[in-house]
């Protein structure tokens, strides 16, 4: 860890700061702005709900005032309680939702890179020919087909017609993860695919490459430990993107598999109008995916010398 | 002459699908929206080519008309985002030094942010209009025209020819509209051939939620919603909306990607 790196991380915290309170004020202006919210006076609720608001949200402060409490008690962790949901906190709903949606987030990523960077590796090492063409069009293909067009496709054919594995769920019959992580994973690892032979072909031209075959080295090797170092950058650059994709996949698959997670229950608390959720949630994943981005920032540096040298 | 038909496939195929949904009022002997309960749904056969839905309208004619709602959203928030794009692009671009620091930086900020969850928030709040759907989603896209334009402005603000157009006396205006745009087209054309099936898309996304296009209208996204719904009877009621979808995204990656690579290959080269 040098002087110069924690700096670097301290910057970015610091940015990471300003644009989640930027994040939350844009987010609370919105719902500020929605008619029946849980700011307007023409609230729809039961009197138990209105009652924990009121004290809540210091609805008798001006706007600002109600933002810097609300901001104060988001830094606690306390979003304040459901708006649809008596007697229960955001927070804990974020808690009671989180662990699946993590889960099936990681092995999605997971699948997606094994499958993405192999394919895409084996792709580069042969261009032109059929062991290059035929995944890579398979990979444009996996890019047009959405997660809520292939997800409903695999549950009829690998669960309908076929009965092999249940059709939703999570964590409740054997086997019934598989058919959400695929799902969730294809498009990515299509990409990555895309990005891995891309990255490949590129460092493939470099002149340290010619030097270590000139030396003797084969083939997979020169491939394996020369050139995919480099050649992994655009993916370590597409883990970003890639965070906030996965949240916003989660929330079709755990619709179409009735997973019990946070993306299912961002879409319910949009359908509900369930104000104080949409806000908690949004702030939520905003925080994940911008220490997502620092993540693979790091990785970056961590994998690029040339990067660490500019520090 | 063959190779030339294979090589244009894509291109004609999208031509088709685009042909078919413009023209649906007068290729579809059905109404778009009139129910035929006592019908229901039927497998595609001779009166209806890709069956009927539950409401025993026309699969091909909702189809066709769902085309045209997610191609006029493609268009129209590609558009939104093309003008966004290059302006701001190409304002950073040829202005440079702080202003160009400045606006790049703002990209990079909103690059960060959650903006699916954005335009999930505001369809709730402001209701769900479509053209909010436009404005939402146009405002997503136009961050990487943004780099795109900026960069190849940068790159050819300081070519002799346009030093020649600021000592002929041009403006400002007439230098970035008459020259330097125009030398920008390319990468500009390319890219928005590839915002096209993103934009798409995500519109098929937010109505596959039920946030987006709302019934009675159809757009594709609506329309694989409504046949997941039955698939376990009426499988065809989601097969052919998903494959509408599909190979029109198909079709438009593969002339965007065609594009990309002619461009890079006459400027750079080698096996791509």
């Amino acid at each position: 860890m040098s002087w110069a790196l924690l700096q670097l991380i301290a910057r970015r915290l610091a940015t990471a700061a300003v644009l989640l309170v930027v994040v939350a004020a844009g987010t609370f202006a919105l719902i500020h702005a929605a008619p029946g919210g849980p700011f307007s006076a023409d609230r729809a609720v039961s009197a138990e709900v209105e009652t924990a608001l009121a004290a809540q949200y210091r609805l008798d402060q001006p706007p600002l005032l109600q933002f810097a409490s609300y901001l104060g008690n988001a830094l606690r962790g306390e979003f304040g309680p459901s708006f649809k949901y008596p007697g229960r906190e955001v927070s804990e709903l974020i808690a009671a939702g989180l662990p699946a949606t993590l889960e099936l987030a990681l092995y999605a990523l997971l699948l997606a890179l094994v499958v993405g960077i192999s394919v895409g590796a084996l792709a580069a090492s042969r261009p032109g020919t059929l062991r290059d063409r035929l995944p890579m069009g398979a990979a444009l293909v996996g890019i047009c087909l959405p997660a809520f067009v292939l997800g409903p496709l695999l549950v009829l054919v690998f669960g309908v017609y076929n009965e092999w594995l249940p059709v939703s769920g999570w964590g409740e019959l054997a086997g019934d993860k598989l058919l959400p992580t695929v799902t969730l994973a294809a498009g990515y690892a299509a990409y990555i695919a895309r990005l891995t032979r891309a990255g490949l072909r590129e460092q493939l031209r470099q002149p340290y490459i010619v030097t270590a075959r000139a030396k003797g080295l084969g083939g997979a090797a020169v491939i394996l430990k020369h050139a995919l170092r480099g050649a992994l950058l655009p993916v370590v650059a597409y883990l970003g993107p890639a965070c906030a994709g996965l949240i916003a996949g989660s929330f079709v698959v755990e619709t179409i598999f009735q997973i019990p997670g946070i993306g299912r229950f961002y879409i319910q608390a949009a359908f509900n109008r369930d104000y104080t959720l949409i806000l908690g949630l949004t702030l939520f994943f905003a925080t994940l995916i911008t220490l997502f981005n620092l993540l693979a920032d790091l990785l970056a540096l961590w994998l690029d010398p040339r990067q660490r040298e500019a520090l | 002459m063959a190779r030339r038909v294979t090589y244009n496939l894509p291109l004609l195929l999208l031509a088709a699908i685009a042909l078919a949904c413009l023209l649906a009022p007068w290729l579809s002997p059905y109404p778009p929206a009139a129910q035929q309960l006592l019908l229901g749904a039927q497998p595609p056969s001779v009166a209806h080519w890709l069956g009927t839905d539950i409401f025993g309208r026309d699969l091909l004619t909702r189809l066709l008309y769902g085309g045209r709602l997610s191609l006029l959203v493609g268009l129209t928030a590609t558009a939104v985002a093309l003008l966004i794009g290059v302006s701001w692009g190409a304002v950073a671009g040829y202005v440079g030094g702080r202003l160009d620091a400045v606006m790049m930086r703002i990209v990079d900020t909103l690059y960060a942010l959650p903006f699916v969850i954005f335009v999930v928030l505001m369809m709730v709040v402001f209701g769900r209009s479509l053209l909010l759907l436009f404005i939402a989603i146009g405002a997503v896209e136009w961050l990487t025209m943004a780099r795109i334009v900026r960069a190849q402005v940068r790159a050819i603000v300081h070519s002799d020819y346009i030093e020649a157009a600021r000592c002929l006396g041009l403006s400002r205006w007439q230098i970035v509209t008459r020259h330097i745009l125009p030398n920008c087209a390319g990468p500009i054309i390319v890219y928005t051939t590839l915002t096209i099936p993103s934009v798409m898309l995500l519109e098929a996304f937010l109505s596959f939620l039920g946030l987006g296009v709302q019934p009675p209208d159809a757009s594709w996204g609506l329309l694989i919603n409504q046949g997941v719904e039955t698939m376990e009877e009426y499988p065809w009621l989601l097969l052919y909306p998903a494959l509408a979808l599909t190979a029109t995204l198909l079709c438009l990656n593969l002339v965007g990607d065609r594009l990309r690579d002619r461009l890079e290959g006459s400027a750079v080269g080698g096996d791509r």
